[in-house]
């Protein structure tokens, strides 16, 4: 299809729905702009945003000056305002780094020096002794270390979700199955060819994440290229949550944040995550070398902690480059932001980032002005700190429904399943029901609710709506929503 | 796990009743029909839409011998049961779930109707045991669909109609691995391969033939399986000679994990009451630690049949009639101890020279193939009991009659079964 036929031009096409892209088009969706999301996953957040260690980093430890400590402290008190107005899960155990060796043991200092240039004043250090009242089941062996109060865990699937979600109801349009192949630049505005069709644009915003580099030359540049670096996790069972309540952070390496033990936001226990360098963008299996490596770790940091039940494991690319900061890039003439390679505190910084994505755009003359009657989102509560329905006697009064659990280990009620099936951004299979209500993520791994809630998802199923269709027919969906 | 803040406001209700049940399997059932008949009011609630446990699901024959005495399907098993439970009066209430223990010690419930704390006299804990998945396994690879265990493939393919796939590998070959087999040919599901790390199937030849009727299928012993494939789906799985080191690679749609059973134990651990390995400890009359809480069934002894879950049952009704009676809580007992080649024993605890287990027996499992030796229990090197046993088969049940009485001390060590191979 031509350009010149009267097709509809969007302000901003945003490429990829991780967290990253998410952020960026709640962001936008707070501005009379028309904001398209192409998504080439099935449902947002697929990507390494729902495979990491859902940690919300402070900073402490970033390379002060990078674009990365920056966004990384801009990012901090914005997402603890949203998480708190939104519902999304988050905690602030604060962690602990621990020194197990005196070479570890020297660099705590330096650390402690560091995480004051980045802005974390309350970063201190904590003797061996401290250490093992706070975490009495640390594993023997343990010099002494940092503590830093202001790390925190939070919920990976539920904040693309709730960002989508606010995007979408303020009109930003989703195109789910919708792979960008090439941009053709057209007119003034951009052509962007997908699996799906073509789409119009004036912007172009890259956020693919692990295809970054990949858009990035599709736009004519040759920046830098990702290097996937595989994480690999284990998730332990929630009975074995009591061995720890802090994040236990070992000495980072020039390399990686190294291996570490975390509560989840879901009560479970997480160890990981492994580095390892690969050539395969879609590397994301797990490897017997890679778990009994972090079996052999987490043996030393918490020994009690690998004689639980182990509930599941997984593993996530990192978009690492060859640099070792962002790579945010706004090119005005051309009207491009390139957002790449956001490659391990993406989640923390997901909002920093946006609101440094508005400044650019800003800086390069796009016109912003706030849009009026913006509605925020209240997601429902999956975090073991919030009110869960099945806790809840005046929700299960009001809709019987929230008293029938199905999924028994995360004590998943059929009236979240069925709200997660509805709404403006519904489930469409058993991993996007899992990411929206956690059904299936427990202990027994669906033994006893998988065909319960396979069932409901076959008969639930509704039939494909603008948001959801596998058709190839972007074009007859481009009329944007109502604002 | 209910944070103190959850605890701070009871807006449900508190129910009283003489005991509780929780768990509607073969075990809670069998319990709640005993204690009905000694007249005692009793309440049992049950997580899913009906009774019955898992013989719902297990479509095939083999249920009921030693507590029926006749030979049943498992959805008629479960029927028959829940028929009776009804019947005798039990207070049931299905899509109820026990979810965590208030700050009192009451068990509280989640259910349409809302949370009920339930203020027991007596609480039997009856809630089964389940089979280790894929991931607790850590078997490494993609995660694709397709990856099941015997239990959810029973639901799947029984309860819901749901299909299955075209080509299956059957990780496991003990009872239930054929159990799953059975369920797979039936529904028309190609076995391509059974798999093992055992160096011998640990299932009754006859069970075998009446699984896999005409069909042959590959069995491999001594094998691991390495990693799963495929991304969306599974498109194979890879197996390693545990021997030789040899890899090589099944092509399947579909792999189902059987056997490896855990307990059903959150409530169990998340009470006051002491472990013994993945079950809560108890004595020769299922009581736990704490006074008033009973324990039955899969539960105490991951996994034995149905008929013999129902036995304990029985038991524990009995207890817990005399208990309602007589308010009496052992105080003294020592525990007794599985070790190595032995996984586990039930009971878990010795309290008295007279009271004898279910049936008589105790019950245990090896990790391995073993024999001949002799099986034996000792106190501070004083052999209580000792069995001449020419095998013994990983994945099957062990049991073993002990004698009228023991002559434990129950002021002593704990008493140990321990394994002692012959030369
Ligand atoms: C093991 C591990 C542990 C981590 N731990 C943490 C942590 O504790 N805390 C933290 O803050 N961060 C952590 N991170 C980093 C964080 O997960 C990432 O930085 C973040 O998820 C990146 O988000 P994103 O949106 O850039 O990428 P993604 O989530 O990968 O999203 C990119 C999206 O773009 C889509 N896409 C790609 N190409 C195209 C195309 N051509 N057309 C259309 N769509 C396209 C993809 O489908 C994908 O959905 C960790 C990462 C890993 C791997
Ligand atoms: C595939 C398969 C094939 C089998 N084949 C045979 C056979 O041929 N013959 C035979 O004798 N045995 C067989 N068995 C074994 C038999 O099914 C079990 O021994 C028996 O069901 C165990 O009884 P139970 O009461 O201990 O537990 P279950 O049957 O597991 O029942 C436990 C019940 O407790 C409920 N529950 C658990 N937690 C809670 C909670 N918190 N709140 C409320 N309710 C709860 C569960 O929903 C369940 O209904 C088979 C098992 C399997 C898996």
């Amino acid at each position: 299809m031509g350009a010149a036929d009267g097709k509809f031009t969007y302000d901003v096409a945003i490429v990829g729905a991780g967290v990253v892209g998410a952020a960026i088009a709640r962001e936008l969706s707070t501005y009379e702009l028309r904001t398209v999301v192409l998504e080439a996953g099935h449902d947002v957040g697929t990507g390494t945003s729902k495979a990491n260690t859902a940690i919300r980093h402070t900073g402490f430890d970033a390379k002060p000056g990078s674009l990365e400590a920056t966004l990384l402290k801009r990012a901090y008190p914005l997402l603890g305002d949203y998480a708190a107005r939104a519902g999304i899960p988050l905690e602030t155990p604060g962690a602990l780094l621990v020194a197990w060796s005196p070479e570890q043991l020297a660099r705590i200092d330096a650390l402690r020096l560091q995480a004051k240039v980045n802005g974390c004043d309350d970063v201190h250090a904590v003797s061996a002794e401290a250490l093992y009242a706070a975490e009495p089941k640390l594993g023997p062996g343990a010099l002494g270390g940092l503590a830093v109060p202001g790390e925190g865990i939070v919920c990976p699937f539920t904040m693309p979700l709730a960002f989508a979600t606010e995007a979408v109801i303020n009109g930003v349009r989703l195109e789910l199955d919708t792979a960008v192949e090439s941009i053709e630049p057209d007119a003034g505005a951009y052509e962007l060819v997908t699996s799906r069709g073509r789409v119009r644009a004036r912007w172009v915003v890259n956020a693919a994440g692990l295809s970054s580099d990949l858009v990035d030359r599709m736009m004519g540049h040759e920046r830098f290229t990702i290097h996937p670096r595989r994480g690999q996790l284990i998730v332990f069972d929630k009975l074995a949550s009591p061995l720890v309540s802090s994040i236990l952070l070992p000495v980072p390496t020039p390399v990686s944040k190294g291996v570490l033990i975390a509560p989840t936001v879901f009560g479970n226990v997480l160890l990981g995550p492994t580095a390892e360098d690969l050539d395969d963008r879609t590397g994301t299996q797990t490897t017997r070398e890679g778990l009994d490596d972090l079996l052999a770790k987490g043996r030393t940091i918490l020994p009690a902690l690998v004689d639980e039940e182990v509930t599941a494991t997984y593993a996530g690319l990192r978009a690492a480059t060859e640099y070792a900061d962002y790579q945010i890039h706004c090119d005005a003439a051309q009207r491009y932001v390139c957002v790449g390679g956001i490659r391990s505190t993406g989640l923390s910084a997901a909002m920093g980032i946006a609101a440094h994505v508005v400044d650019l755009l800003q800086d390069a003359g796009v016109v912003l002005r706030h849009a009026a009657g913006h509605r925020e989102v209240r997601m429902r509560p999956v975090g073991e700190s919030q009110q869960r329905p099945f806790r809840d006697n005046d929700a299960i009064a009001s809709r019987p429904e929230y008293g029938e659990i199905l999924c028994f280990c995360e004590r998943v009620t059929r009236g979240e399943v069925l709200d997660a099936l509805a709404g403006p951004l519904p489930a469409r299979s058993t991993d996007g029901l899992r990411r929206r209500t956690r059904a299936g993520l427990g202990r027994c791994q669906g033994f006893y609710c998988s065909a319960t809630i396979s069932a409901l998802l076959h008969d639930r199923r509704e039939p494909p709506t603008a948001q959801s269709r596998d058709a190839d027919d972007l074009v007859a969906s481009q009329v944007p929503r109502n604002r | 796990m209910t944070t103190p803040a959850h605890r701070a406001h009871w807006a449900g209700r508190v129910r009283q009743v003489d005991a509780l049940i929780v768990g509607g399997g073969p075990a809670g059932l069998a319990a709640s029909l005993m204690l009905r008949s000694a007249g005692v009011h009793v309440a049992l609630i049950e997580r899913e839409r009906s009774l019955g446990g898992i013989p719902r699901h297990s479509r095939h024959t083999g249920y009921g011998l030693r507590d029926l005495h006749r030979v049943l399907s498992g959805p008629s098993y479960a029927a028959h049961y829940a028929a009776l439970a009804e019947q005798a009066g039990v207070e049931i209430h299905l899509t109820t779930t026990a979810t965590d223990w208030s700050a009192e010690g009451h068990l509280v419930t989640t259910s349409p109707s809302g949370r009920v704390q339930w203020a027991a006299k007596a609480v039997l804990l009856a809630t089964g045991c389940r089979e280790r998945p894929r991931s607790a396994r850590l078997v490494p690879g993609d995660r694709p669909a397709g990856v099941l265990t015997t239990g959810t493939l029973q639901q799947l393919a029984d309860l819901f109609h749901l299909p299955i796939g075209e080509r299956a590998v059957v990780v496991g070959a003990e009872h239930v691995s054929f159990s799953a087999v059975h369920t797979l040919l039936t529904h028309g599901v190609a076995v391509a391969a059974m798999v093992t790390d055992q160096p011998a199937s640990q299932s009754y030849t006859l069970l075998r033939a009446l699984a896999c009727g005409r069909h042959r299928l590959p069995l491999h012993v001594d094998t691991d399986v390495v990693a799963i494939l495929g991304s969306e789906r599974v498109r194979g799985v890879e197996l390693e000679d545990r021997r030789s080191h040899a890899r090589w690679s099944v092509p399947c749609d579909t792999v189902v994990f059987t056997g490896a059973w855990v307990p059903d134990y959150e409530l169990a651990r998340t009470s006051p009451v002491a472990m013994s390995g993945p079950h809560p400890r108890v004595d020769q009359w299922l009581r736990t630690a704490r006074p008033g809480l009973f324990a039955a069934g899969n539960l105490v002894h991951a996994a034995e049949p149905a008929d013999v879950c129902a036995l304990g049952g029985r038991q524990a009704a009995r207890s817990i009639v005399q208990y309602l009676t007589h308010g009496e809580w052992p105080e003294r007992g020592v525990e007794l101890v599985a070790s190595d080649p032995f996984m586990w024993t039930h009971p878990s605890q010795l309290t008295s020279t007279l009271e004898r287990p279910t049936r008589g027996r105790l019950l245990t499992r090896v990790r391995h193939f073993l024999g001949p030796g002799v099986i034996e229990l000792v106190q501070s090197d004083r052999v209580l009991h000792a069995v001449r046993r020419p095998r013994l088969v990983p994945n099957r049940s062990i049991s073993i009659a002990l004698p009228a009485s023991l002559r434990v001390d129950l002021t002593a060590g704990p008493v140990e079964l321990r394994w002692r191979q012959a030369r």
